[in-house]
């Protein structure tokens, strides 16, 4: 008999799955800091999950609404300062895997959290680069989650916050000192790798009941389906329980926290 | 030695209108009780700086304290906008906001600088950004031993740093723990520095490789109970995130934002 589970649950699941034992994983806020806790808390106990905030092999029980909660650095092995964070463990090339969500995201797998439309004329801004810019290059390699839709799956990105390949898919050629980047996306709908050559993100892999008329829809380019391509496995019973479990514990302890006045 | 004051007088002495002020604390430890009492005092056209702008610029920028905002990630983190922040910057409302931006990496190297009396930081960052583009602290040079090139921007150099931090003893030797964020590095960098402590002590109980400033290199501090929250004071109280998430609806509207800073903020003096 097979489970029921949704599309979000199908992509924390595969987000998941994506880290082993022996990654060093600096963790972004949102749905990449789901799945790496639903890994370490189920097939790589041993994963080193590291948040910018300076927490440094952390486990938290809940997963945390800030990149800096309580949780994060009482669960910690230790808890560097932020330059320490940035100019050591990351520049310093101690990081193996950089786990990052986005706004909008292109074919070459730039990143794009500052803002929809013109810089000096904003339609909509949004936060802004934080720690990704910085973590997308001096990482190892970077994985990418994030919900598949038209308006997030844009072919240009209306800005560079965070470089994948570039405009041209060739950003990081002969650049010394940088990561591979991008090596896998993983959205509600499919797996995307970049292409070995080009670098433009192809999908090889579509999970459970979705159709590749459904990531064409929702994709903003002219996107490739792999010559293989292969099925995702639906998510086990043990992972869709443990992500449950983990996502009603968060929500009680955020709602409980005392509200009201300052 | 670090001068003892009512935090109304600290920041009626210490930050003038026009300053550019740094107020840390990376998510945790927020001055919240010292930005509340620079919104009573009306201070204007302030050059904030702050990696993350957090509730305490949306409530400073949408009281119109500030002309310009040097920030690295302007989100409510795990929530959203920023919808003050937004405002200022989309509609102008309730002031221009000049904005730069720049990566956090690029911000704590910035900071360590200043620190260090450099007048610019290196790091291997901005690399393929659109960034540099729209920010000119922005440059990039040449390693002199092995070409490589490297992005380098300012150091950052405050009129005046404020930070909250969990005690000083009567001295005014101030102990930060937990997340420690920039909090040692922006005092460093500051010429003049507010502290504000959740309680003043006999004995700090650091131990020997604590964050611990001196307070002779500390301008003022001022004791200020609960002053981070809603953010949070390791071993004293937790970040409210029921409230984060509320500050979404409270923010989103001027009328409400206005109500609320009204009854919060004018209404209530500094404890």
């Amino acid at each position: 008999m097979s489970l029921e589970f949704t599309a979000s649950e199908m992509m924390s699941v595969t987000a998941a799955r994506a880290l082993t034992n022996d990654m060093t994983c600096f963790v972004g806020i949102g749905l990449p800091s789901e799945a790496a806790n639903l890994a370490r808390l189920t097939h790589a106990p041993d994963v080193t999950l590291i948040y910018e905030s300076g927490t440094l092999q952390t486990k938290p029980d809940v997963l945390p609404l800030s990149i800096g909660d309580g949780e994060l650095c009482e669960s910690a092995l230790t808890t560097v300062s932020v330059p320490e964070m940035f100019r050591y463990w990351l520049q310093g090339g101690h990081i193996s895997v950089g786990f990052l969500g986005t706004a909008q995201i292109d074919r070459y797998a730039n990143l794009n959290t500052t803002l929809i439309g013109d810089y000096r004329e904003p339609r909509i801004r949004l936060p802004g680069g934080g720690g990704a810019p910085e973590i997308a290059t001096n990482a190892k390699e970077v994985f990418i989650t994030v919900k598949h839709s038209r308006r997030t799956f844009v072919k240009d990105v209306d800005f560079v916050t965070t470089v994948g390949f570039g405009r041209d898919g060739k950003a990081r050629d002969k650049v010394p000192n940088i990561g591979r980047g991008p090596t896998v996306v993983i959205t509600d709908l499919c797996i995307l790798k970049p292409d070995p050559e080009t670098k433009e993100l192809v999908v090889t892999s579509l999970h459970p009941n979705v159709t590749r008329e459904d990531v064409i829809e929702a994709t903003g380019w002219e996107i490739r389906f792999a010559d293989q391509l292969e099925t995702t496995p639906a998510p086990t019973a043990e992972e869709l329980e443990v992500l449950r479990d983990l996502k009603a514990r968060t929500n009680a302890h955020h709602a409980s926290t005392q509200s009201g006045q300052q | 030695m670090a001068e003892f004051l009512p935090l109304k007088e600290a920041v009626s002495k210490y930050i003038n209108n026009g300053d550019t002020v740094a107020m840390e604390g990376f998510t945790h430890l927020i001055p919240f009780a010292a930005g509340h009492e620079i919104i009573r005092q009306e201070k204007r056209d302030l050059t904030l700086i702050r990696m993350t702008p957090d509730l305490v610029y949306d409530q400073m920028i949408g009281a119109g304290c500030a002309k310009k905002l040097i920030f690295s990630w302007g989100g409510n983190p795990g929530v959203g906008s920023l919808h003050r922040l937004r405002d200022a910057v989309e509609k102008g409302w309730p002031n221009k906001l000049e904005i730069l931006e720049h990566s956090h990496a690029a911000m704590a190297n910035a900071y360590e600088a200043g620190a260090a009396g450099l007048p610019l930081a290196v790091l291997r960052g901005y690399v393929g950004s659109d960034l540099p583009k729209v920010n000119d602290q922005i440059k990039f040079i040449e390693c002199p031993f092995t070409g490589e090139r490297l992005a380098a921007i300012p150091s950052i150099r405050p009129d005046v740093a404020v930070i909250h931090a969990q005690r000083a003893d009567r001295k005014g030797n101030v102990l930060i723990e937990g997340i420690v964020g920039i909090q040692k590095e922006v005092v460093l960098a500051a010429r003049r520095s507010i502290v504000t402590v959740e309680e003043i002590v006999d004995d700090l109980g650091a131990s020997v490789n604590a964050c611990v400033l001196p307070s002779w290199a500390i301008t003022a501090i001022a004791e200020a109970r609960q002053g981070a929250k809603p953010s949070y004071a390791l071993g004293y109280y937790d970040r409210d995130n029921a409230f984060y998430k509320d500050w979404d609806g409270i923010a989103r509207d001027r009328e409400t934002f206005q109500a609320w800073l009204k009854e919060n903020v004018f209404e209530k003096g500094a404890a």
